[in-house]
């Protein structure tokens, strides 16, 4: 595989990464939400195997299996599991309207572009064009956890969000060295579980795991 | 007389898409029909139905204006200025310069002006709500397409269209993110602005959610033929399109005869597989509630948009 | 190998209180793991003042005259307040509010967030500070909703969220700080090794790390509780166990705050030194202001000094900013008697809110009355944190004033307003909750206030006289920061 067409499916794929991040922006059920975040994972993986055959770095290998491992089986099973026991598979509320979220997403995206125009030049990776994408993905992906009220979409949100850290430390980098690939594997692991354990917990005291019940802790 | 065999193939295709349109409804008609596990009618029914209306007399309301008779007129002729324009069988036809793709998506809202305007002239509420619902949509389609035009139109820095197919089918294998984009944008805009089902349902006529079935409930006899014609024309022309941008291979160059045959093959294949994939889309889909469409649009939009910042982002 | 013996004792500490954490002696085997990394934490001191900095384990840790202080100072907290929890959590036990499970967890808990704060103090690669940073987090946000209250549930979520996002953001600095290195010492795993980049930060692309500063100061200044970035400062403090809510103000910033230094020391390398340093001056002098006017807003008193908190690291990350030896020396000092100041400070106030069941300050009356020893504690901590002399606090904000005076003469009627107003709000509070009509009552176990006292007289005594090893050290990490 040439460079070239290899460079051009990493860029497919950012397009499409990019493109699931609006799609879980728009987003109303948490099932499918839940789907979108796997979803986005497998992208991760494949554009992540295909820099590593590319360019020959072996240890890109072992993130492309802690991705698939991680983020494409367990925790979106961790997930599914969590919402079968809490019973909010319907859950349907943002904050803001969905086209109005859109808009804002756009401005987003176009800021993350403009901000990362000038380092993609700088990079002589084969995926640097994707740096603004990666940036726009984690964007949005703070986005959504801003318009969400509900705890689990909340949590999809930030955890979409370290794939598009994890995708800037691909394309703009090749990788980080492994021992922090790692540590950050470990963190979203370990963060995820005690995210779930939040949900019993926050059920258990509010009925609900609307997040407005916790707006009782403010200045007034 | 270079320009013979020029104007000899303008005049060709013209003819060609006026005449084949039905075909292709029909065509659409009898995949969905097999897809619903109905009986399909015959691939010929939209002929024999035009024929039929144009046999019978017409039925004009009183207060009907001179507007409402021209309306037809003015949108079947429309849809054949279209149908001129887009490259469907072969590039560069002499005609083509006349107009770009801001001028193309111009010629649909002339006759989308047209028809909401003849769909008020009687003053009956479905008129009104037909063409204002219409409005609504078109609002929000157009400039998703125009999005979807411009971002083909930056790859190839031109509003032409047949430079842009040109550049499209001529070139290296490449894979633009950015046309992935457009072209998902540009099936929605398709769906919506040909009637179609996640928007609209060609089939029905529901008060509460017909779209452009409202507007044209009050012609009968040869002016609904003409829109019905006009419809199928519009509906071709925008399949050729997305043809023309996305899958743009086998195209002819004008006056390149040897060519043709290959480009008529490829272009028939092309459609049939269109043809079939819209009965599909129609047939897995829903109906969206009206007030879905402007998201279902925006969406459409925001595709678009996506398409030409990831263009300026990832110049491959 | 003290290295490996710091990081080694509170992790092993950790695992162990795991399993044993629910006995009855387990707060007692808790202070001694921490007095046990308390003592390797002085050998390591006393290693590097003897063999000046060094590096371990193929680099991946390093200790220089910036970080070890802080190891020490860390390790002392940790240590006096393992001391205090020893009682507390007793009391709280006795109370019903927590159970022997949880407090299994809170040991573990505690161990392990030790070591993730030494880790982020002495890994000289900048990928694991951040993965020990956001360890930290994941380790308290439990503890902070150990009460499973809905207020501490409400709190630790708001915590978790907003920490992990900021953090999130820390990363992505960190990526681009990453790429920006990675073009200069190559690909591989020295390219994040803090030593290796501060050779090379002369040749670091600007471009780049001016965003990655921005990042990386959002993302730890989170964690550091800078205003606007601070919300969930003082709920985590009210609401979680008060031990807890020491080593969050006493440690847990100063090593954000360090993280952000770092990085600093970098950017100012690749850029020169006026964007980071602005950037920085801006959110501490907002932080001073805001909190200061926040402060004579709130009832509850751990609210009130989780604020000063936030005041508090505005004043150093201010001081950090401005730069310049005399202002980073007052900004190390400041760190030091402000961690001390604070942790004493909710060491009293945890038994007095024991002592009268709430943490209301209007129903919080005459302390010293009923006992003397808190109530002296509270008045004499307050006394040191508003930055009255003879305590070090004042010595290091005195420092930070006139060097502001001196170099951005503008910004000198901001703090010094925000310091009266801290002044008068504080005073205004602590007074008649220590004097005045009794409302409390006797605790069943003795309180611990021998930490108390401890630190007080640390700070008392760096208000007087530094000793003069301690003003090599940060004469010399001042110079590194610069």
């Amino acid at each position: 595989m040439s460079q070239s067409i290899s460079s051009q499916l990493v860029n497919l794929l950012a397009a499409f990464l990019l493109l699931l991040a609006f799609a879980m922006l728009s987003q109303r059920r948490i099932l499918t939400l839940i789907r979108l975040f796997a979803w986005q994972g497998a992208a991760l993986a494949v554009s992540t195997a295909i820099v590593a055959w590319s360019t020959g770095q072996t240890h890109l290998y072992f993130s492309v299996a802690l991705t698939l491992l991680l983020k494409v089986i367990l925790i979106p099973w961790v997930l599914h599991r969590l919402i079968d026991r809490l019973f909010v598979r319907w859950d349907v509320e943002t904050l803001i309207n969905i086209p109005a979220t859109m808009l804002i997403g756009i401005g987003l995206v176009i800021f993350a572009f403009a901000l990362a125009a000038p380092i993609s030049q700088m990079a002589n990776t084969l995926t640097r064009s994707t740096l603004g994408i990666a940036m726009a993905s984690v964007l949005l992906s703070f986005l959504m956890m801003i318009v969400r009220r509900k705890a689990v979409p909340q949590v999809i949100g930030f955890l979409a969000m370290e794939n598009g850290l994890f995708f800037a430390a691909t394309s703009a980098t090749y990788g980080m060295p492994l021992v922090v690939e790692l540590g950050v594997a470990l963190d979203v692991l370990v963060g995820t579980f005690i995210f779930g354990i939040f949900f019993f917990h926050i059920r258990e005291q509010f009925d609900s795991l609307d997040i407005r019940h916790m707006e009782k802790l403010k200045e007034d | 007389m270079t320009h013979i065999p020029g104007i000899a193939f303008q005049i060709l295709q013209s003819m060609f898409v006026v005449l084949a349109a039905p075909l292709l409804v029909g065509w659409v008609n009898q995949c969905r029909a097999w897809l619903q596990n109905r009986s399909a009618p015959s691939i010929l029914l939209p002929y024999y139905t035009l024929a039929k209306l144009f046999h019978k007399d017409a039925v004009i309301a009183r207060n009907a204006s001179p507007l409402f008779h021209l309306t037809p007129y003015v949108l079947f002729g429309c849809m054949w200025l279209a149908a001129g324009i887009v490259p469907v069988l072969a590039t560069d036809l002499p005609f083509a310069p006349a107009a770009d793709i801001i001028a193309l998506v111009g010629v649909f809202a002339l006759a989308r002006v047209f028809s909401a305007l003849a769909a008020m002239d009687i003053g009956t509420s479905f008129g009104g709500m037909g063409a204002r619902r219409e409005m609504l949509i078109g609002f929000l389609a157009e400039p998703a397409m125009l999005m979807t035009l411009f971002t083909a139109a930056f790859i190839s820095g031109s509003t032409q269209l047949t430079t842009i197919v040109e550049t499209l089918a001529h070139r290296e294998f490449a894979i633009y993110p950015s046309l992935a984009f457009a072209a998902v944008a540009f099936l929605m805009v398709l769906l919506a602005e040909n009637a179609r089902i996640p928007i609209d349902n060609p089939t029905t006529h529901l008060e509460l959610t017909m779209i452009h079935e409202a507007t044209i409930l009050e012609y009968s006899a040869r002016h609904l033929a003409l829109i019905e014609w006009a419809m199928a024309i519009k509906l071709f022309a925008y399949m050729t399109i997305g043809i023309a941008l996305f899958l743009p291979w086998g195209i002819a160059e004008a006056g390149n005869w040897a060519a043709l045959p290959l480009a008529f093959a490829a272009l028939a294949v092309k459609l049939v597989l269109a043809g079939a994939g819209l009965a599909l889309i129609e047939t897995v889909l829903a109906k969206l509630r009206l007030f879905l469409a402007p998201e279902f649009l925006s969406t459409a939009f925001l595709l678009a948009v996506l398409g030409m910042l990831t263009h300026f982002l990832l110049l491959t | 190998m003290e290295i490996a013996l710091v990081l080694g004792v509170p992790l092993f500490g950790g695992l162990l209180l795991a399993l044993v954490g629910h006995k009855r002696w387990a707060p007692e085997l808790n202070a001694l793991m921490s007095l046990v990394s308390l003592a390797a934490a002085a050998l390591l001191t006393v290693r590097v003042i003897a063999d000046g900095p060094m590096t371990a384990m193929e680099e991946q840790f390093f200790v220089d005259p910036f970080n070890v202080f802080l190891v020490a100072l860390t390790a002392l907290v940790a240590f006096t307040t393992a001391l205090f929890s020893r009682p507390y959590m007793r009391i709280e036990q006795h109370h019903g509010r927590v159970n022997t499970a949880r407090l299994r967890l809170y040991h573990s808990m505690y161990q392990l967030f030790t070591f993730m704060m030494l880790l982020c103090l002495l890994s000289n690669n900048v990928g694991v500070l951040w993965v020990a940073m956001e360890g930290a987090t994941l380790t308290t946000v439990l503890l902070v909703s150990l009460y499973r209250t809905p207020a501490s549930l409400e709190a630790a979520w708001k915590y978790f969220i907003l920490c992990s996002v900021g953090i999130a953001q820390a990363l992505f600095g960190t990526i681009l700080l990453y790429f920006a290195a990675e073009k200069v010492l190559g690909p591989g795993g020295t390219s994040l090794l803090w030593t290796h980049l501060y050779e090379v930060r002369y040749q670091l692309e600007p471009t780049v790390l001016s965003l990655a500063f921005v990042f990386l100061l959002v993302g730890f200044g989170t964690k550091v509780g800078l205003v606007p970035l601070h919300n969930w400062l003082p709920d985590a403090h009210a609401e979680g166990p008060t031990p807890i809510s020491a080593v969050l103000s006493g440690l847990l910033l100063n090593v954000a705050l360090y993280a952000v230094v770092r990085s600093k020391v970098l950017v100012d390398g690749a850029l020169g030194r006026n964007f980071s340093g602005g950037l920085m001056m801006g959110f501490g002098l907002l932080s001073v202001v805001v909190a200061a006017f926040f402060l004579s807003r709130q009832k509850d008193i751990k609210r009130m000094f989780a604020y000063s908190s936030v005041e508090h690291m505005g004043i150093m990350t201010f001081a950090f900013g401005m730069g310049g030896p005399v202002a980073a020396f007052a900004g190390l000092l400041h760190m030091t008697v402000h961690s001390l100041t604070k942790s004493a400070i909710f060491f009293t106030v945890g038994h007095a809110s024991q002592k009268t069941g709430t943490q209301n300050m209007a129903d919080i009356r005459g302390l010293i009355e009923q006992s003397p020893a808190i109530g002296w504690g509270l008045a004499l901590g307050s006394i040191a944190i508003l930055g009255m002399p003879p305590f070090g606090v004042f010595t290091s904000e005195f420092m930070v004033l006139t060097t502001a005076m001196h170099e951005h003469p503008w910004a000198t009627p901001f703090l010094l307003i925000a310091l009266g107003v801290a002044f008068a709000a504080i005073f205004g509070k602590v007074q008649p909750m220590v004097f005045g009509e009794t409302t409390a009552h006797r605790l069943p176990h003795p309180p611990a206030l021998i930490p108390v006292f401890v630190h007080l007289g640390i700070v008392l005594m760096l208000g007087l006289y530094i000793p003069p090893y301690l003003v090599s050290w940060y004469r010399q990490a001042a110079a590194l920061i610069g």
